[in-house]
């Protein structure tokens, strides 16, 4: 499990890392997006996946009886997954905005801006 | 009453951009309540580095959960300074920009997000959790994008497209290094954090997540070779935005480096050799670029770069002597370009162009204010009575201690080219003849408004 894990994130960072350095507007956000969630897999990973055992104490205990599944992994990937959220709409209103403007969605010809003025 | 004090002045920032919201279409209205707002925002802030002065490092823990299990904020004697030259820096922009940004900008929430923008640099300030530090920064960087973007101009649009892909590709890479991190400890609280890592036998695994650490402050922080989205874009906004992003967005980037590298990643000679190279070259390459561009906000931005470097140099040094002369640079800066930004914005103001070609004859026009400009610029080269002289002295006294010579010659070579650069800027712009300029229509001049005309 943590091998596969460990190799579907490897894709999920090259594939985001790729599509950033594309020069299209869309396939930037794109990249984004899968760099994400691969940082989002990567958290889930590293908190240590276990199997089948919540964190949960029994009534009739004061401690954790056995191993158990680290909850705070969790907490960091929700509160991750709603900030990339807004940040990702934001980007698509902003791409979106700079397509209609600058009528291009080539990075390479944003240019205007190096210009001297 | 004091027992909460340091949540204060982020309570303080989250009401107030709270009431800005509900006068959402009152633009007068939200001058005044800024204003007034960031005013009793001085006086929370220097009340609290009083109290902290006093009493020592005080900690809040959320929702009375012990570390290192809850989400704590500490305030020591280094955030609440940081916290007071935000209050100030904020108080500044926020009266200059209800005098410069047009009515037409200001209609779309600007003062809210500004808020908004100034709560997430007092957080970042004073969280004592790495994970909440990241959230702390995305609210920074989320309301960064809406005052650049905001207008929606042609270079502003394209600017910030630039700004956006490289921020947010130092949050992920942030995220990443605390997924690390954590996988390593086990923990997020930045003091526990430092006694777990020093445990660590596997060296190596925690040089990398340093690395990690290193690049996602180092672009937020503009530094060699991730600094180029900062040229691009802090030239773009309105110069009060500017002002405020080019003061403490790339501070709170130094800020965090410092933190993390004073407190988690340290006693490490490969890391501190790498930040001494990245800060050697950081302050050539923003000399050297400040040197050659026309526009005078472009100078200003490649000034910052230059400047992060010495930040850098001291925290690579790390000696005692060269840590005092980081943290006393990083407060000298934080005013310093938060004045030099605004400075640019009043020079566009009054001539209409930021073409250091076009511009000129400052000094005939506008003798009294040519002496108010004089400071900031003379302060950046460090002409000794002025702040930005004691730093760089102890960045030189330290960095010939830890006999480290290219560091050294690095630093007065830096210094030498901002002297060369600020003399182009001030020959330039203050002392060359007026050049007859084609009158823009709809723009406001300043020098129709009475103030300016008392500085003559």
């Amino acid at each position: 499990m943590e091998v596969l894990l460990a190799i579907m994130i490897g894709i999920l960072y090259a594939a985001g890392i790729y599509m950033i350095l594309r020069r299209s507007l869309v396939k930037l956000i794109l990249g984004i997006i899968i760099l994400g969630n691969g940082a989002n897999l990567l958290i889930f990973l590293l908190g240590r996946v276990v199997k089948g055992s919540p964190p949960i104490i029994p009534a009739d205990s004061d401690v954790f009886q056995s191993v158990y599944a680290d909850p705070v992994p969790q907490a960091l990937i929700l509160t991750a997954i709603v900030i990339s959220f807004g940040l990702q709409s934001f980007a698509i209103i902003l791409v979106k905005r700079a397509y209609k403007v600058v009528k291009t969605d080539d990075l390479d010809e944003m240019n205007a801006i190096d210009k001297d003025s | 009453m004091t027992q909460q004090l340091v949540l204060y002045p982020l309570l303080l920032q989250m009401f107030l951009s709270i009431v800005l919201m509900f006068c959402w279409t009152k633009i007068s209205w939200q001058r005044v309540i800024s204003i007034i707002g960031s005013l009793i925002n001085v006086g929370v802030s220097i009340w609290l580095f009083s109290y902290i002065w006093e009493n020592g490092t005080q900690i809040v823990q959320a929702g009375n959960w012990k570390p290192p299990f809850g989400i704590i904020f500490v305030a020591d004697t280094f955030s609440a300074t940081m916290v007071l030259l935000t209050a100030i820096s904020g108080l500044a922009v926020s009266s200059f920009s209800s005098a410069s940004v047009v009515a037409a900008r200001l209609k779309f929430g600007y003062f809210p997000i500004f808020h908004f923008l100034l709560l997430g640099l007092n957080g970042a300030f004073l969280t004592g959790d790495i994970f909440n530090l990241y959230v702390w920064f995305e609210i920074i960087i989320i309301s960064s994008f809406v005052l650049i973007t905001l207008g929606g101009e042609k270079a502003q649009l394209e600017g910030s497209v630039k700004y956006f892909t490289l921020n947010i590709l130092a949050s992920m890479i942030f995220l990443t290094a605390i997924a690390v991190l954590y996988g390593l400890t086990g923990s997020l609280n930045m003091a526990d954090l430092a006694i777990k890592i020093a445990a660590i036998d596997n060296r190596g695994l925690v040089e990398i997540t340093a690395i990690l650490f290193l690049v996602a402050f180092g672009i937020k922080a503009a530094v060699f070779p991730l600094y180029f989205w900062l040229p691009d874009s802090y030239h773009t906004p309105p110069s009060a935005i500017a002002a405020i992003f080019g003061g403490l967005l790339t501070k709170v980037g130094v800020y965090a480096l410092i933190r993390v590298f004073t407190l988690i990643f340290v006693d490490d000679l490969f890391l501190e050799n790498i930040i001494l190279i990245v800060a050697v070259l950081t302050l050539f390459s923003g000399a050297l670029g400040a040197l050659v561009q026309n526009n005078i906000r472009k100078v200003f931005s490649y000034l910052i770069i230059c400047h992060i470097g010495y930040m850098i140099a001291g925290l690579g040094l790390f000696t005692e002597v060269a840590i005092a002369g980081t943290i006393f640079y990083l407060i000298h800066d934080i005013i310093v370009k938060t004045n030099l930004f605004m400075v640019g914005g009043l020079i566009f103001r009054i001539r209409g162009t930021n073409s250091i070609r076009d511009l000129g004859g400052l000094y005939a026009d506008y003798p009294k204010l040519s002496l108010l400009i004089a400071i900031p610029l003379f302060s950046l080269v460090g002409i000794p009575p002025l702040s930005g002289f004691w730093p760089k002295i102890s960045l030189v006294i330290a960095g010939f201690e830890a006999e480290q010579w290219w560091v050294v010659g690095a630093i007065i070579f830096a210094s030498l080219m901002t002297l060369i650069v600020v003399a182009k800027v001030w020959a330039a712009v203050i002392w060359k003849d007026k050049k007859e300029l084609p009158v823009r229509l709809n723009f406001r001049y300043f020098d129709k408004l009475k103030t300016i005309r008392k500085l003559r």
